[in-house]
């Protein structure tokens, strides 16, 4: 018997008719006539029967929207992260969609906003980014804008955006809006913020702000989204809508669903001021350490044995034991890069204020200033895949390049 | 009016019983399942649905006209409610407690349940839940109650969280109250088995009396509803939603039953007619009003169209229900996007005749004609006249089937379209249950007693009156009933005490709410150990309700309740009589009645009137002291 099949099941006394579905464990999952799944053990008592085997179901293809000439073209790059999805009531299924078509399909309202083109680049969880799949997500963010794209709109899964929107940042210099989207409540229940996160993206990818961003929603309502700069945005919360927040450095701007004007309060690089660019080099032999009470210094050791460079999370104004600090010496003055940011996130390194912060900075260390340490991380792979020099290294980590850093 | 033959008509009802749990939690969250207390909202958050058409199709016109109406919900939040409320967390796994209720209900109703409970999305947008879907979950099914020489199917049981309350709505969105949503309730459905409105009554009054007997079902308004599915023979299926009160659902099956024999004969009489489908055309009549004078909405920005409804005329009078009429049907499915005016012929209206004329005139409509008007911007204006087109060419064909709103005098109202049965899909965000076996005879194994079998046991063994029995095994209290009789006391006056005694504080203001079953107990306690008497409860009672942290001997003492001794009595009637001796001199045993009211004077409430008259009846009697006896028995014998 086949999914999708319409079975009877006769178990004990009593009869259950519908059809089934896929099941987790060894129980049978049916789907009943008003709608309703159960589960039905499989044993001595159960009799499956089939009525009449399943129908395939053909997926129907819309044409494709007849392009508006009066409207820009935004290129849609998927990832992974879920922006629409589908949901089939006859067998429960939810699919997510990928394709430009089935995106516009499942969020009209974008048809308004531009003409749209796409390819489907990854069918991943964001989670299983990796840097190469920045450099290549790089590469074709460029050729889409070398072939006439006037803005590029990336879905993604929340739980990395930050670093990819990082990486880019870093990677491209852009004369169009890159805009990288989400939903944080899944695409397949009428209450995601997956349509106007997209419509709001829509919007800044259309507009002047020739930037890598992440665009969010800014609160619990469905009133306005952020615009986050793309270095100095992290997600705050498991699961809440306003999840994205900008950190140390105010939003770009925002742009109110309703009305869809966008106001910008920052500053921000204007459409066409630079010509398309990328440097996509990357050193991936990087890691991330946050430092806590009592945390064994062979650590360190451990960890330089493997990287070229080490970004460490410290406390407070960018702190570890003293116990540390010897060993910190010893990886840096073997060539590796160790930067320090702060795990309070918010607020800036400042070594110089205790002991403990004049010892690090005689051990070697680099000072983050007010970069979020993932952001660090991701710039120190991008330099390090720069150059080898750690001199040149400890200058650009401290220059700032794509606003990641400020107040030098 | 004569009486219906409902035989003769095919009447089916099944009734769809929604009832709120008394868990501690919600069902997928550890929120407390009262509303704010206080009322106050601590947060608000606005949101949008969006369903797109392509996946609706024809599956769910409900769902796609609730869509075609884009609004705003605006929801307010409060210190008792939580993301998941919020939707902006998933849902934790089914809460077990409620599970277990759901169970022990479908034991009750002979159901079978599944072995496995899976949670569904069912689609809902109109914003009495967050997330866009209701969550449900089928829990057993294919029981059977018999009612009278009738055997009823349940036909399932279902586990689901209740929806937010609507607050209020306007052209700003809909405002919802978030407390309520996510109560636990269980959903159950009868097969449509009913065939007359007062076995409709009895069937629910069965269930509610089987779902009280738990113990574990909230209680109060709002905290059950009912809906009603009727259907005749040649009619259609009808669900009538919100039923409050047990008390109208005879009433509104009659009504019903009285508005589909109604419409089948307005379908006859247009056959007769020869009546056609009604074209959609309508026609601007805009110039009729030139002259404002005459219409009510100014024509500023608005249009006068029309439609004609060949042979519709005179129908449109037509009673459909008591009070309601052929028009209301029409002008029902306008009214949740229209807000202009409208106009049909034999209406009051301040159109004048000429006017109508020149309408008439003007869109060709005979006598057997009937002519609608609208006043509104003209894109709405043709949604409504096209409404009215669609609820009119229905009318050839008979009844449509419909979502109807049960209003307060039994009639009801258009909601929407039925809603197509498949509208669901797995909640992946929360597991299935799997239901052991050990589970089921756990619950089985301590099945509450029905409350019909409770009240005739109490009839029985404690001889309580038919009605005061009823009562009590009803009430919330038999548990706390059962445990007092075991001190010994009079099971009326308990039961009494339970019902009638509660009921006056609770009508004089009395916070009843604060007893406890220990300040019961207390009470009775020193009843039965004669401490005090009953006369005294109710006094006691309104002093613990007030200051619930005394005790019962507190309460009473600080009355001046507390029994007196024999010794005592007996002191006060020596007194007494020494004081009165004259009076029963002169009036011999006559004077015991107003001895006894002067002893009860003084201590009514310290003493068991029963005690005071014998003791009184054996002074009097015996003469003043023991002396005085002797001397009076020698007395009579001389
Ligand atoms: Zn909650």
């Amino acid at each position: 018997m086949m999914i999708g099949d319409r079975i009877k099941v006769q178990r004990g006394d009593i009869t259950y008719k519908g059809t089934l579905m896929p099941s987790r464990d060894d129980s049978i999952v049916l789907k009943l006539d008003h709608g309703y799944n159960i589960g039905i053990k499989k044993d001595a008592k159960t009799f499956v029967k089939l009525i009449e085997k399943g129908k395939k179901i053909v997926p129907q293809k819309t044409p494709a929207p007849l392009i508006n000439p009066c409207l820009s073209t935004v290129s849609i790059l998927t990832t992974g992260g879920t922006i629409a999805s589908k949901v089939d009531y006859r067998t429960g299924a939810v699919t997510s969609q990928f394709d430009v078509e089935d995106i516009l399909r499942a969020i009209p309202e974008l048809r308004e906003i531009a003409n749209f083109k796409g390819e489907v680049l990854y069918n991943i969880l964001s989670e299983n980014m990796r840097s190469e799949y920045w450099q290549t997500l790089a590469r074709e963010i460029a050729a889409e804008i070398e072939g006439g794209s006037e803005g590029v709109m990336i879905t993604h899964g929340t739980d990395t955006m930050g670093y990819t929107a990082a990486a880019l940042s870093f990677m491209l210099v852009t004369p169009v809006p890159i805009v990288l989207v989400g939903s944080q409540r899944s695409a397949d229940r009428p209450s995601s913020d997956n349509a106007m996160n997209a419509v709001c993206a829509a919007k800044v990818a259309t507009s002047d702000i020739a930037e890598v961003s992440v665009v969010m929603h800014a609160t619990m309502s469905d009133d306005y989204c952020l615009i986050h700069r793309g270095t100095r945005v992290r997600k705050m919360h498991t699961s809440r809508r306003d999840a994205f927040h900008s950190i140390n450095a105010s939003p770009i701007g925002k742009v109110d669903y309703s009305t869809r004007e966008i106001e910008t309060f920052a500053e921000y690089k204007k459409r066409d001021e630079h010509k398309v660019l990328v440097r996509d080099h990357i050193e991936p032999k990087c890691s991330l350490l946050k430092f806590y009470p009592g945390a064994d210094p062979e650590i360190v050791d451990h960890y330089t044995s493997r990287c070229k460079g080490l970004v460490i999370e410290g406390t407070g104004l960018g702190h570890v034991s003293t116990e540390w600090i010897p060993h910190i010496k010893k990886a840096v003055e073997k060539g590796i890069s160790i930067v320090m940011t702060s795990q309070c996130f918010s607020g800036r390194i400042c070594d110089l204020v205790y002991d403990t912060g004049r010892d690090l900075l005689k051990a070697g260390i680099i000072e983050g200033g007010d970069m979020l340490p993932e952001t660090a991380l991701v710039k120190l792979m991008w330099v390090l895949g720069g150059t080898k020099d750690p001199e040149e290294v400890r200058t650009l980590m401290r220059k700032n390049i794509a606003g990641e850093i400020s107040g030098l | 009016m004569k009486s219906v033959d409902y035989e003769v008509l095919g009447l089916r009802v099944g009734l769809e019983i929604h009832q709120q749990l008394d868990t501690k939690g919600k069902l997928f969250c550890n929120c407390p399942t009262e509303l704010s207390k206080s009322g106050q909202p601590t947060y608000e958050i606005h949101r949008h649905l969006q369903v797109s058409e392509s996946e609706l199709g024809e599956i769910d016109r409900a769902a796609l006209e609730e869509a075609q109406i884009k609004r705003r919900f605006i929801y307010k939040g409060y210190d008792t409610t939580c993301l998941v409320e919020n939707d902006e967390e998933p849902p934790s796994p089914l809460n077990p407690d409620a599970i277990d209720i759901a169970l022990e209900i479908a034991l009750l109703l002979g159901m079978t349940p599944v072995d496995e409970i899976h949670t569904m999305r069912k689609i809902v947008i109109d914003g009495s839940n967050t997330s866009g879907f209701q969550r449900t979950a089928f829990v057993a099914s294919d029981g059977k109650i018999s009612l009278g020489d009738n055997l009823i199917h349940i036909d399932t049981v279902c586990l689901e969280e209740e929806a937010a309350q609507k607050i209020s709505e306007d052209t700003n969105g809909v405002v919802y109250s978030l407390d309520r949503l996510g109560i636990p309730l269980v959903e159950i459905t009868t097969s449509p088995e009913a065939t007359t409105p007062g076995q409709v009554c009895s069937l629910a009054k069965w269930i509610g009396m089987i779902l009280r007997s738990t113990g574990k079902v909230k209680r109060g308004i709002g905290t059950i509803r009912q809906d009603i599915n009727v259907s005749i023979a040649k009619g259609a299926r009808i669900e009538i939603k919100g039923v409050q009160t047990l008390d109208m659902i005879e009433t509104i099956v009659e009504r019903e039953v009285i508005r589909q024999v109604n419409l089948l004969k307005i379908k006859d009489e247009l056959r007769k007619r020869g009546a056609k489908k009604v074209k959609e055309v309508l026609v601007d009549v805009s110039e009729v009003f030139d002259s404002p004078q005459g219409i009510g909405k100014p024509l500023k920005n608005n249009v006068v169209l029309a439609v004609k409804l060949p042979s519709f005329g005179g129908l449109i009078l037509w009673e459909i229900q008591p009070d309601r009429q052929f028009f209301d049907e029409l002008s029902d499915r306008l009214k949740r996007f229209f807000r202009g005016a409208f106009y049909t012929d034999g209406l009051p209206n301040e159109i004048g005749d000429d006017q109508i004329a020149g309408i008439r005139k003007k869109i060709g409509a005979g006598p057997d004609d009937c002519v609608v008007l609208v006043v509104d911007e003209e894109s709405r204006a043709r949604s409504a006249l096209n409404a009215v087109i669609q609820r009119a060419n229905e009318a050839l064909e008979g009844i449509p089937e419909e979502t109807r709103r049960a209003l307060q005098n039994g009639n009801s109202a258009y909601m929407r379209p039925l809603p197509g049965a498949a509208r669901m899909y797995p909640e992946t965000d929360v597991l299935s249950v799997p239901i052991s076996g050990e589970r089921l005879k756990k619950i089985n194994s301590s099945l509450p007693e029905l409350i019909c079998k409770r009240k005739g046991r109490y009839v029985r063994e404690y001889d309580l009156s038919d009605d005061l029995a009823e009562l009590i095994a009803c009430s919330e209290q038999s548990a706390l009933f059962e445990r007092i009789i075991i001190l010994g006391v009079s099971p009326t006056l308990v039961a009494k005490t339970l019902t009638a005694t509660l009921s006056e504080l609770r009508r004089e203001g009395t916070p009843v709410q604060h007893l406890t079953d220990d300040h019961f107990i207390g009470v009775f306690e020193m009843i039965s150990a004669n401490k005090m008497v009953k006369e005294g409860i109710l006094e006691v009672l309104r002093v613990l309700a007030n200051t619930p942290s005394k005790t019962a001997s507190v309460a009473s003492s600080e009355l001046g309740l507390e029994m007196l001794g024999k010794e005592d009595i007996e002191k006060l009637i020596m007194q007494v009589i020494e004081s009165k001796r004259d009076l029963i001199k002169e009036r011999g045993t006559d004077a015991m009645q107003p001895l006894m009211g002067l002893i009860m004077e003084r201590v009514r409430g310290k003493v068991d009137g029963k005690l005071v008259s014998s003791l009184l009846k054996e002074k009097i009697y015996g003469g003043i002291n023991g002396e005085d006896r002797k001397r009076g028995m020698g007395q009579s014998e001389g």
